[in-house]
């Protein structure tokens, strides 16, 4: 295909093709950045939890009236939901991952570090592992025996009395690797006080904290053996198989009402539900970037088939004359496809440029990392095919255009 | 003139249908889309107490110590007041009106047979909340300073909750059970609800939770009810005490009706943070104090999530790519016209006469795709009202939103119109008249 007579064509609409350019430019930055942005929600949407999500439920009831023991009612509560059908295995929380609520503590490598080094999730309550379905990848889970009530942690550590302490833990592995990076973990302490110290005695492979907003800290936690007892910020997990989740939940409900039935369940969910939960934001944004990536296409699209079109009925004469000349049907669809293609990809040139300075803007003004390398291709390939799709129905028009019309006066 | 033109400009549209419909449809897609945008931000950044607002103020005071790492729940813990501030704040009556406040969270248990325990959102605070923020009663009255001192047993109810409570029933003087303890109702309000609840913390849903009781601050740190919002603390490890000095949870506000007394006030802030800071209890410099007005206290809180603000700009950039579509239609379609223009020259008509005809061209164009553009945006104000975000269920468009989209869009089409226009009314008609 000879380019000559198309560029001397385009250089008799410079204007008009500047704008094209530049529409196909601000669509190109536009894609490239959108595409991106797109997938970084997904990827955050990804976020592994580290727990068996399918099976999981969780039930969370209003705080007891006293003089009750709220001790002595998380444990007959579990006991009662260890006893329904299809139930493998019940925890008692104060969090679960995602689930928005969090409790943190401040960690320290020494007890007389004036500031914290970190802060992570905190995650209370007996058989979390086995229950949530987590994976040990070093040491052993915390035996039923090191656990103690809440209310004597707090009353020792008010007293400024180190009895018990250290309290054995086990931290995720994001964590380990981040306090004692190359080295064994196990055995290790740390402090979420002065007089309050720990020592790791077990790794899990992956646990994300409830409120993981921000995903170079997301699986920053620590499980420790403190038995919190039954209050409106405490949760019970059952883990069941995923086709039995509805029928346990209503099984544990009917259950936990006949113990008792002045109590009050404030929610009862699947975990899958929690998680959709946490994320929904991040669901809706992919969803907007979607639909303006493809209204950019379409408009763009559009915009190429008006021109297009216009320049076939104007220039219908030019083309009879080339037809007449010799020229088949093919060559006059390359002439327009050739044509397209050049301008499309000057606007793509300019695009990346404009990519490139959107993606600095947007880095400044949101918490964004470099656009990398692999997106510009996306918007320059999805534009060439924008592009060719919309010129092909004016080129055959074009290409319809018999060679009689060249002895036909205006 | 403009009549003429204006018969031009429909008969040169109608010649072209197609190109005439891709025109619209590019400016009804971009305004569309920007006009959705515009009125959720418009609606987020609505002014909550009009008339009132202007004389609110928050103060800022900073305890925290000089190091350490205080943002780990990705807010500032200095944006709310410990309890000793607080009281020193509200005792030293500076201001012509304060209050502090915090979120409560409570279970109501009803005494009505059959009725089940619930939970409800409130608020503890102190007297001055009710008349500062012009708060209406419908029976009852609020509570008095001497209620706050004594940590009196009192609550005051939102109309629907006592409705539900009580029935049609004068609930004031009865007794209502919430949490461990009996308190007894003195006032009922009005259906109260500002939007955003500027005066919530940055844990409430500020746009569609409400407080449904009051009940004095006092009384609610004495019975240790705990508070539903943020608490942060530092230094000891915390005990749950909410008197603590490092442990920051309340939220303040005052009522300062002259610039006089704004600066005043402003020096006072400055003036307790220089006292506390020679006591040892503060570390940072005195002059970090602040005084932030309601709609800047909202700036600062960011009120508008950076998501909104991001599709806001995203619908902006779709809006630039229509224009600039409409913009290249527009210039193909009146550069093909050139003899029709030179025509029109030869006979008299002055350059400034071509502009104006090919201007009403666009703007006709403008009129009919702010027409598509209402509809788009109602179209996509409906599909925000469907998200399941906070802000949905106010996400509507007003009348003078609806003139702005108008306007808004002819005011695109006329820019996008403005080029083609100008190189139209250069066509050289000499050389146009020879070839026809």
């Amino acid at each position: 295909m000879e380019l000559r007579p198309i560029l001397a064509t385009l250089r008799r609409h410079k204007v008009i093709l500047w704008l094209l350019m530049l529409e196909i430019a601000l669509s190109c930055a536009i894609i490239c950045n959108g595409v991106f942005l797109i997938v970084q929600r997904l990827q955050h949407m990804d976020m592994p939890s580290g727990i068996a999500e399918r099976e999981l439920v969780q039930i969370q009831q209003a705080p007891i009236e006293p003089p009750a023991d709220r001790f002595a009612r998380a444990q007959e509560d579990l006991a009662t939901l260890r006893q329904i059908p299809g139930v493998q295995a019940v925890a008692m929380s104060n969090q679960v991952p995602f689930g928005g609520a969090s409790s943190n503590g401040n960690v320290m490598l020494s007890p007389t570090q004036p500031h914290p080094t970190l802060n992570a999730a905190e995650y209370f309550g007996e058989n979390l592992v086995q229950t949530m379905g987590l994976q040990l990848v070093a040491g052993r889970p915390l035996r039923p025996d090191e656990y103690v009530n809440a209310d004597v942690v707090i009353k020792a550590l008010a007293d400024g009395n180190d009895k018990g302490f250290p309290m054995p833990m086990l931290v995720s592995q994001a964590l380990a690797t981040r306090l004692w990076p190359q080295q064994n973990p196990l055995g290790k302490l740390l402090w979420l006080a002065p007089t309050a110290s720990f020592r790791v005695v077990g790794v899990v492979a992956t646990l994300a904290r409830a409120n993981a907003y921000n995903i170079a800290t997301a699986q920053y936690s620590m499980i420790i053996p403190v038995h919190m007892g039954a209050d409106k910020d405490q949760s019970y997990l059952l883990r069941t198989r995923p086709a039995d989740r509805q029928q346990v939940i209503a099984a544990a409900v009917a259950a936990l009402k006949h113990a008792d039935p002045t109590r009050v369940i404030t929610h009862m969910r699947a975990y899958d539900e929690i998680r959709s939960d946490y994320f929904k934001d991040d669901r809706a944004m992919a969803g907007i970037l979607v639909s303006v990536i493809v209204a950019l296409l379409l408009v763009t699209g559009l915009g190429i088939v008006g021109l297009a079109s216009f320049w076939v009925s104007q220039r219908r004469k030019q083309i009879g004359i080339r037809r007449a000349l010799g020229a088949t049907r093919t060559d006059i669809l390359h002439y327009f496809q050739t044509e397209n293609f050049l301008i499309v990809t000057l606007g793509i040139v300019i695009g990346m440029v404009l990519a490139y300075g959107l993606s600095l803007w947007l880095m400044l003004h949101y918490e964004l990392p470099h656009l990398p390398g692999i997106y510009f291709p996306v918007g320059a390939l999805a534009l060439w095919a924008i592009g060719q799709l919309a010129v092909l129905g004016p080129a055959l028009r074009a290409a319809a255009v018999p060679p009689v019309v060249a002895t036909r006066s205006v | 003139m403009f009549g003429y033109y204006l018969d031009l400009a429909l008969r040169s549209l109608k010649r072209t249908p197609i190109l005439t419909g891709l025109m619209v449809l590019a400016i009804g897609l971009g305004i569309g889309a920007s006009m959705t945008m515009l009125t959720v931000l418009h609606v987020m950044t609505d002014d909550p107490l009009p008339g009132r607002s202007s004389h609110l103020y928050v103060p800022h005071l900073n305890p925290l110590p000089l190091k350490g790492n205080f943002f780990a729940n990705g807010y500032d813990p200095s944006d709310h007041l410990t309890w000793p501030d607080a009281m020193a704040l509200l005792n030293a009556q500076s201001a012509r009106r304060q209050s502090a406040m915090a979120a409560g969270h409570l279970l109501v248990r009803p005494s009505a047979v059959g009725m089940r325990s619930f939970y409800v959102d409130g608020r503890y605070t102190t007297a001055d909340f009710f008349t500062m923020f012009g708060v209406p009663f419908e029976r009852g009255s609020s509570w008095s300073a001497a209620d706050d001192a004594a940590g009196a047993h009192v609550v005051v109810l939102a109309d629907s909750l006592a409705r539900k409570l009580f029935g049609g029933t004068d609930a004031v003087g009865k007794m209502v059970r919430m949490g461990e303890n009996d308190l007894r109702v003195i006032g009922v309000t009005t259906n109260w609800q500002p939007s955003p609840l500027f005066y919530a913390d940055s844990r409430t849903k500020r746009y569609s939770d409400r407080d449904l009781f009051f009940l004095p601050l006092s009384t609610a740190v004495d019975l240790n009810l705990g508070t539903d919002g943020n608490v942060d603390s530092w230094g000891k490890m915390p005990n749950g005490d909410m008197r603590s000095a490092t442990t920051t949870w309340l939220q303040f506000w005052v009522q300062l009706d002259t610039p006089t007394q704004v600066a005043a006030y402003r020096q006072f802030l400055i003036d307790y943070s220089a006292q506390q800071k020679s006591l040892g209890r503060f570390q940072r410099p005195a002059t970090n104090a602040r005084l932030y007005s309601l709609m800047g206290w909202l700036v600062h809180e960011n009120l508008v999530p950076g998501d909104v603000r991001l599709q806001m700009w995203l619908a902006l950039g779709f809006l630039l790519v229509c224009m600039v579509n409409v913009m290249a239609l527009l210039l193909a379609k009146f550069l093909r016209r050139s003899g029709e223009i030179s025509v029109r020259r030869a006979l008299g008509a002055r350059r400034r006469d071509i502009f104006v005809q090919f201007g009403i061209e666009s703007a006709v164009i403008g009129v009919a795709g702010g027409v598509l553009g209402v509809l788009i945006a109602e179209l996509g104000l409906w599909s925000v009202r469907h998200r399941p975000d906070d802000y949905a269920h106010i996400a509507r468009m007003d009348a003078s939103m609806l003139l702005t989209t108008l306007a808004l869009a002819v005011f695109a089409s006329m820019i996008a119109g403005l080029l083609p226009a100008w190189r139209a009314c250069r066509v050289a008609p000499a050389l146009q008249l020879k070839t026809l």
